[in-house]
Formats: structure tokens, C-alpha cells, sequence
């Protein structure tokens, strides 16, 4: 069933502008926290860069409470199983913003235990750069998932299961 | 195994366990019996990149080891690399290095302020404790445009020099932390919870201490008044006056207790080199492109974190044949099984906190 | 700059001892640049450790690194040559202590004098593949248990091998 339509039904339009709404607004991160960027992380989360006027402050220890994946650090060969099992961990719907250049692209280190990206083992909607990204820079990405969540059709994928594979 | 133990795992993802740290624990009933830390979840391969890099561009990776005080890396490295090139640093150059470097210590100690308590439950000291961090990472990116990895210290001396405006600024920050610290101080010093979680955990006497290798402030903590800085005294430490704090039973209240003490000395240091801060050039003349003839070298520093050293060894080319890093928090968390052994399970996260690890150095 | 001996009679003392203790065993020594440095056999490692940190003072296990001699010529014609770095507390006096090792032979672990030793000798032979008899527990620290290949030696490409972990 490939039904797409290129503008949904009004009640539908409606019901998705409600839900992604609501979704971008309280996102909740699952801050992976690995490395360097981790601090700057916390930085934004801290009283100055304040992340809660976003609706981010709860950070969760959990990737079952979470919905946003921030892969802050260098991603090692080691660690990647567990990044991907923490990744399936995570109820849908989720995201995933890469911040800073190790988690984009493998950074500054080309070695023989560096995952060059975490995009390698888990699909990413954004990509900070920066080494490290300024805290204005990952708000900045976090702005840019919220507008990319404003334009996603929830409802669709309510109705075609197989609709969020292809998202 | 005992019967009525249980295998714990904690990591490598937790939210105290200061990074990518996994730590196997055996424990019976609440109390811990064995803590094997597991590393390597951030080995990024540092130390053979450095080999395929020139001395200088091996800089600004040395931000990337103790994240939290990237200038501490930067400072130990390029001291290294000068007794191996025999380049001496103009004396302006070695006063502003002392002012960045106890800058970096004032940043590095006010962040684990903040890590340590949030780890025990006080959560606005970490909100304090960055907030006055941010002022001093507004002073580095005012310097040379970075927060975090600043790499400003560079082989022959520093990146910029510093003018009177950012002289004045300096002056206007250190002039606040106190009132930000006495705000910790009060929220935590006597607080009976805090005292409850600290006081008495952790304990560990100077003679372990020493042949568990265990350096900075956590070796203070029990007692032992070793700091390189009054040591081997390098980049002109020896014309500043400070003291060195002490602590008495070695717990995690101690080692806390110090840091906070390290904060005042560092307000007093940076003050005293900026009043004294000779007239002079910021950089050596280095070559540019920087050959250095066959030989080794070892220079160690006092981070904030403990003893950092380099051994670097030459090889006539622009490139070292090897860098080895001594890396503090990697001999200290050999501490952490004696440190916790006997102790309650929920201490272990007090503990960690308190030895103030970084990941990116102990797995380099 | 550099000290001599003169300036350094306790350093001057403890290499006199070393020589009296491990005759055979001390191939090399000096007191350069403010630091005892010596040459030790493989047999003498060990008793040099005890007699420094127990009638000497170096009471601080510092560093210990390794290094690759792969396609050098001089430092005894064994692969990896392994460098000890003692430090005197109270004091601040150092000692370098440097043995040659080959690639199929093992070094006595110095767990047993410096219990600091004991990541040091985990590191080595995670990424150089050097022994240490009587290690309590010798296995690899930063790779993972299954990894094949010793990533820091010269013959092992930066980017790593295809099949690795």
C-alpha cells in the first residue's frame, strides 16, 4: 500500500500539526554522553544556554523514557554495539542528532578504533558540527529537528505502518 | 564468587559514571566486595595518530585527553616538546601560561563541584558550579575564540598576548568566583546529607595512596604534600606564592575539602602573575617547520586532575617517533577498587566523584 | 639544564648501590640532567626496583612506557625496549630506568614492588604485546578481549586492519 498523498486530508493536516506540535516541544534526550562534547552538552543544559525553554531539560538515564538520541562524543568500534542496543532500546517515535565532528564524520580521528560516524550504525536526522559544536551550534541543530519534526507526517505513519521506514 | 553475591554492571553508559566507564561490581547484599573498572569504550588511538603527526599539529589533540582542562594537556605537552628542542620560553610567555593554566584549574575544579554533587543528589550546586564556569570560558573564547578546547598554549610559548582590556576582564571575573564558591560552600560544607555521603567514605592512607600511584588532589587529600608545581617547578611557578592544601583522613569529604581550597589558591595565583606579569614577546621564535634531532624526554605537570606527563621521543623528522602520556586519572582510578571495597553500593558513585576522572585521558 | 652528579650526591649514592647489588645486570649508568639513568639485564629488573624504592626513597611508581624498535638499529637488538621512570618522595629526585625485551621473551611483572604497576603492564601488553611474569591478571585494557594485533607497534597500520574489531 503506497498511498501518498501531497497534501493530507484537512482533519489530517490538523491532527499532524497538533502531534508534531506537542513532539518538538517536549522532546526529551537520551544524552549519550561520550566524550568532549558531552560537556558542552551539559553546558547547554545548564542555566546560561538553558535547554528547558525548549522543552529539553529532562534528560533521561533510560532510552525507554527518552526520544531524542544525542550522540555527543567519539564513537568507538567498542562502544558502538552498545550505542546501537541503546538505539533499539528507544520507543518510536525517536530521532537522533549527531553533535560534533566524531559523531558526524569521525572527527580528528582516523585510527583503528574510531566508528567514522555514528550514521554507520544508526540513522541520523541531524548533523552539529563542531569540535565542539558552541552551545548556540547544538541549539541551533536542535532548532533545525524541530522544524524537520514540524514537517513529518505522524498521522501518516499511523496509518501506514510501513510509511516510517521510509521517513 | 560467593553465593550471595550479585554481579552488577554500571556502564558504560550511566549518567555518573563521568563517561564511558563501566565498572563490574561484585556486591553482597549492599555492601561492595570487588569493583573492576572495564576501559577502552573511548580509546580513540591517541597516541599512535601522534606518530603520523608534526609536533605541532599533535597540539590541539591534546585538548581532546582531559576535556575538562584542555590547557592543562596543552601546557604539560609543549613543556616536553621545549626540553626536547632545548627552546627556551620567554618569561611574558611563562607568566601567561600560569594565568591560563590556573584559569583551566579554576574551571576544571568548579565543574567537578558541580559533577560530584549532582552525582550525590544536589543538583543546583552543578547549575552553580557551571554558571561560574561559564565566566571563565567566556574569558578563553575572548582569548583565542575556543570554550573548551582551547589549545592557546603552543609550542614556544602562547597563541596571543594579553592586552589590558582581557587583563581588566580577568581581574573582574576572579573577583566574582569567590562569592560563587562561598554560595557551594554554603549549600554543601555542613550539610548534614553531604557529611553523610562523604565523610568517611572512601578512606585511603597516605602509604597506599603513594604505591597505588594516585596523584593530585585526591593525594593531598590524605595528607601527602606533593604538587609539581612546588616540586619541580616549571614556567616560572616558583616566582608565584601559594600554599598547597592538605587534607587529613583521605575521604571523599577531604578530597573535596581540598579542591574547593585548590579554588582560592588558584583565584591568589592568577592575581599574583598578572600583577607581575613582565614585559616581553608571547612566543619564542620556533621554526616552523620543527625537526628535532634523536633524543627522549619526560616532563610531568600539576593538572588539575594529578600528575601529567609526557615522554617524548625524537627521531630527527618533523614527526616524534613516540609520545607516551602519563595520564593522571588513569592511575588514579586503579585507587577506586581499594577506595570502595567495604563500602556501600550507592558510595561508589560519591567515590567516583570524588577522584574528579576524565574518560578521554584514562582511555587516551 | 643540565645537573651532574656532583649536585646530586644521593642519586650518585643509589647507582653505587645498584652496581654493588646487580653487578651483572646493570649494563648502563649515570646521572644525567638531574636523574639517575640506568641500563638494567632482564634478571635485574626486579631487584633494582626493590633496592630503590626500599633503601633509596623512590617511593612513586611515575610512568612506564614502551617502545618499538622495529627497524632500528643500537638498544640491544631486542624489539621493544621498556622504560620505567621512578620518583623520589619527599625529594623530587627521578630515575629512569630502561630494559630491553624481545618480542617472543617476558619481563618479571613489577606489580609485586609498585602495585601502581599494574595498569601500566596491562597497557604494554595490550598494545605492544609484552609479557610481565607473576602479573596478577594479565590481559588486555583498552581493545577488546577478542581483538587481534598490538596497536601501537610500527608494523600495525594507524587506520587499522579490515577483520579487526
Amino acid at each position: 500500500m503506497t498511498e501518498t498523498f501531497e497534501r493530507p486530508p484537512f482533519l489530517l493536516a490538523k491532527a499532524d500539526a497538533f502531534i508534531t506540535w506537542a513532539q518538538k516541544n517536549s522532546l526529551w534526550p537520551f544524552g549519550s554522553g561520550l566524550a568532549c562534547c558531552a560537556i558542552e552538552m551539559i553546558a547547554t543544559a545548564a542555566a546560561r544556554y538553558d535547554i528547558a525553554r525548549f522543552g529539553m531539560e529532562l534528560f533521561r538515564a533510560s532510552p525507554r523514557q527518552a526520544d531524542l538520541f544525542i550522540v555527543a562524543g567519539t564513537v568507538t568500534n567498542k562502544m558502538a554495539p552498545v550505542l546501537r542496543r541503546l538505539w533499539d532500546q528507544m520507543p518510536d517515535p525517536k530521532w537522533c542528532l549527531a553533535m560534533g565532528n566524531c559523531a558526524v564524520c569521525g572527527g580528528p580521528f582516523p585510527s583503528y578504533s574510531v566508528l567514522q560516524g555514528v550514521d554507520k550504525i544508526i540513522p541520523v536526522d541531524v548533523y552539529v558540527a563542531g569540535c565542539p559544536p558552541t552551545p548556540q551550534g547544538l541549539i541551533h541543530g536542535l532548532m533545525v529537528l524541530q522544524e524537520k519534526i514540524a514537517r513529518s507526517h505522524p498521522t501518516k505513519e499511523i496509518l501506514d505502518p510501513d510509511a516510517r521506514d521510509r521517513r | 564468587m560467593a553465593f550471595n553475591e550479585i554481579e552488577l554492571n554500571m556502564g558504560p553508559q550511566h549518567p555518573s559514571t563521568h563517561g564511558v566507564l563501566r565498572l563490574k561490581l561484585a556486591v553482597d547484599n549492599e555492601v561492595v566486595v570487588r569493583v573492576e573498572p572495564v576501559l577502552g569504550y573511548l580509546h580513540r588511538g591517541m597516541e599512535k595518530l601522534w606518530e603520523s603527526l608534526t609536533y605541532v599539529q599533535v597540539v590541539p589533540l591534546t585538548d581532546r585527553l582531559d576535556y575538562l582542562a584542555s590547557l592543562s594537556n596543552n601546557l604539560a605537552y609543549v613543556l616536553t616538546v621545549e626540553k626536547l628542542a632545548g627552546i627556551e620560553v620567554p618569561r611574558r610567555a611563562r607568566y601567561i601560561r600560569i594565568v591560563l593554566a590556573e584559569l583551566q584549574r579554576l574551571a576544571s575544579h568548579l565543574a567537578w563541584a558541580g559533577f560530584m554533587a549532582n552525582d550525590i543528589g544536589a543538583m543546583s550546586v552543578l547549575l552553580y558550579g557551571f554558571e561560574a564556569r561559564e565566566e571563565i570560558l567566556d574569558l578563553f573564547e575572548a582569548y583565542c575564540g575556543a570554550r573548551l578546547t582551547v589549545h592557546g598554549i603552543r609550542i614556544g610559548g602562547v597563541v596571543q598576548d594579553l592586552d589590558a582590556a582581557l587583563v581588566s576582564r580577568i581581574r573582574t571575573v576572579l573577583s566574582r568566583i569567590p562569592k560563587r564558591l562561598a554560595d557551594i560552600r554554603a549549600l554543601l560544607d555542613e550539610n548534614r546529607i553531604w557529611k553523610e555521603r562523604t565523610v568517611g567514605i572512601g578512606p585511603i592512607t597516605a602509604a597506599d595512596a603513594i604505591d597505588l600511584g594516585l596523584t593530585g588532589p585526591a593525594l593531598r587529600a590524605s595528607g601527602v604534600a606533593w604538587d609539581m608545581r612546588k616540586d619541580v617547578p616549571y614556567s616560572s611557578y616558583d616566582e608565584i606564592d601559594f600554599e598547597v592544601p592538605l587534607g587529613r583522613n583521605g575521604d571523599c569529604y577531604d578530597r573535596y575539602l581540598v579542591r574547593l581550597e585548590e579554588i582560592c589558591q588558584s583565584i591568589r595565583i592568577v592575581g599574583q602573575a598578572l600583577d607581575g606579569l613582565p614585559e616581553g614577546e608571547h612566543m619564542a621564535k620556533v621554526p616552523r617547520a620543527l625537526r628535532i634531532p634523536p633524543a627522549e624526554a619526560y616532563h610531568a605537570i600539576e593538572a588539575p586532575k594529578g600528575v601529567l606527563g609526557f615522554t617524548i621521543r625524537s627521531n630527527g623528522t618533523d614527526k616524534p617517533e613516540r609520545v607516551k602520556m602519563r595520564s593522571p586519572s588513569f592511575v588514579n582510578l586503579q585507587s577506586l577498587e581499594h577506595m570502595c571495597v567495604g563500602c556501600l553500593f550507592p558510595d561508589v558513585v560519591g567515590i567516583l566523584g570524588s577522584l574528579d576522572i576524565v574518560l578521554g585521558e584514562i582511555d587516551k | 639544564m643540565p645537573e651532574t652528579g656532583a649536585e646530586r650526591p644521593e642519586l650518585l649514592q643509589a647507582l653505587a648501590a645498584l652496581s654493588g647489588r646487580v653487578p651483572a645486570g646493570l649494563l648502563e649508568g649515570a646521572v644525567e640532567d638531574g636523574e639517575l639513568r640506568v641500563r638494567l639485564g632482564n634478571e635485574a629488573l626486579i631487584p633494582a626496583l626493590r633496592l630503590l624504592k626500599d633503601e633509596h626513597g623512590f617511593s612513586f611508581f611515575e610512568d612506564m612506557a614502551v617502545f618499538d624498535n622495529l627497524g632500528q638499529a643500537g638498544e640491544g637488538g631486542r624489539r621493544f625496549t621498556v622504560v620505567y621512570r621512578l620518583y623520589m618522595f619527599p625529594g623530587a629526585r627521578r630515575a629512569r630506568l630502561a630494559v630491553d625485551v624481545g618480542e617472543e621473551e617476558s619481563l618479571p611483572s613489577a606489580v609485586p614492588v609498585y602495585r601502581a604497576a599494574d595498569w601500566a603492564e596491562r597497557e604494554a601488553f595490550d598494545m605492544f604485546g609484552v609479557r610481565f611474569d607473576g602479573h596478577p591478571g594479565l590481559r588486555r585494557i583498552y581493545m577488546p578481549d577478542d581483538f587481534e594485533g598490538h596497536p601501537l607497534r610500527k608494523d600495525f597500520p594507524l587506520a587499522g586492519r579490515t577483520g579487526g574489531v
